[in-house]
């Protein structure tokens, strides 16, 4: 069966690190066989400068924000490293990570990377890493949904904003389920960064949690017995049909009916990554959890809904 | 695509989910995914009932999608479905819409149509 080769984004708002942080990265040898696609905002590129390493395998996407016109290079330039490493031409790269502009929306990139009719037969979306700048916070809209589609968030700067804990309270609030790693304390190491998502899920799907952020909440949903895959599919595709640019983030652990083991799903916005089918339970626990983070859509509406579209069988209970 | 039945593998929408590793789906093989087609033009009908639509498969490789009228068209997965009820309909499909959830859970004789 083809290899599918992960595609990580490193995200985060203007002078947040990404570079910085991808530049320790690739110092580590487990990305010795990664290719680097970096976009920048502005009509100069520096960062694969910064980044000391400049091969063919490290591609400038100079033309201004990814998100909103570059789209098609973006998919042109890894369609166009794919076909160098069939031809030989480059080293067979084994993870691809895209380093998007600050200002960069990071829907559309991965939605670029899932649904061009090439790429997605050789490539696969990993794990999206966003930086956040601790001397400036979050605050734009766009730094919010960059927090809010993370599966992991590292905080930088610290050293320079030793007091923080009201920062990472907003973050584990916009997104709780995200581990969140320090920069200037912590050395971070390529896989707790880039590791699948379905296993950070797992273990961090949050028990319990309300958490108003302005119009942007995030809250977790329970409900006990096997749920009918297919009536859930009907359910989350008209949600995400009316609703997507609101769903900032969608996740979680199912209990399918016809199958022993959990099934994952993972969304932002309209994109839903392809369902993974878990090898085992994380735990005893065999309710179904999902995680919403959402932007101006109200809990109790998405529980009804989802509880009256999958029927009688299936039981919403408060995850304990 | 089989030759005899003209069922296709997926079109890599997430709900049908072409056979990757790890990756769960119910298109394992053909009698699967005819039996897995069925049940989604059921489990669908159930909601398209209430805007007075129709779901039926076509040649397992569509849908079609109708109005009491008549008026169809073709979707290829449950993604388009909803955008295309909602041009047949020229009304929004919305999941958390108060009647529709009424008339999920039972009370059926306000059906849809305005």
């Amino acid at each position: 069966m083809t290899d599918f080769t992960p595609v990580n984004l490193i995200t985060g708002f203007l002078g947040s690190g990404k570079t910085t942080l991808l530049q320790r990265l690739l110092a580590d040898p487990a990305l010795g066989d990664t290719a680097v696609l970096i976009n920048e905002f502005g009509e100069v590129g520096l960062d694969h400068h910064l980044l000391g390493r400049i091969d063919e395998t490290t591609v400038l996407l100079p033309s201004g924000c990814l998100c909103c016109t570059i789209r098609g290079e973006l998919a042109t330039a890894i369609k166009d490293l794919h076909s160098k490493r069939e031809r030989g031409l480059v080293p067979a790269f084994r993870r691809l990570v895209v380093e998007s502009s600050g200002l960069a929306d990071p829907f559309p990139i991965l939605s670029t990377v899932q649904a061009d009719p090439v790429l997605r037969h050789h490539f696969r979306l990993g794990t999206v890493v966003t930086t956040v700048d601790a001397v400036n916070g979050i605050g734009r809209a766009e730094s919010l949904k960059q927090v809010a589609v993370a599966d992991r968030l590292v905080l930088t700067k610290t050293d320079l904003a030793p007091d923080c804990d009201t920062l990472m309270t907003r973050l584990r609030q916009l997104n709780p389920d995200a581990p969140l790693l320090r920069a200037a304390e912590q050395s971070i190491a390529a896989g707790d960064l880039f590791d699948d998502v379905t296993r950070s899920a797992l273990r961090a799907l949050p028990a319990t949690m309300d958490s108003p952020h302005g119009a942007v909440q995030a809250f977790a949903l329970g409900f006990e017995g096997a749920l009918d895959w297919t009536m859930f599919g009907v359910w989350l595709t008209m949600l995400l049909n009316r609703h997507g640019e609101r769903v900032l983030r969608v996740k979680g652990i199912l209990n399918v009916a016809g199958s022993e083991t959990p099934v994952a799903v993972h969304g932002v916005q309209h994109l839903v990554h392809p369902p993974v089918h878990m090898a085992a339970w994380p735990d005893e626990d065999r309710r179904s959890r999902l995680v919403f983070i959402v932007d101006g859509l109200e809990r109790a509406a998405i529980e009804r809904s989802l509880r009256a579209f999958l029927g009688p069988p299936t039981r919403m209970a408060a995850v304990a | 695509m089989c030759a005899l039945c003209g069922v296709l593998g997926g079109g890599g929408d997430w709900t049908d989910a072409a056979a990757r590793p790890g990756v769960f789906t119910r298109n394992v093989d053909a009698l699967q995914r005819r039996r897995e087609r069925i049940n989604r033009v059921a489990c669908a009908q159930r909601v398209l009932g209430f805007y007075g639509l129709t779901l039926s498969d076509w040649q397992a490789s569509s849908f079609v999608l109708s109005t009491l009228t008549g008026k169809s068209c073709l979707v290829d997965n449950l993604t388009h479905l909803w955008s295309a009820a909602e041009k047949l309909t020229g009304r929004p499909c919305d999941p958390l819409d108060p009647q529709l959830i009424d008339w999920l859970e039972g009370g059926r004789l306000e059906a849809g149509g305005d």
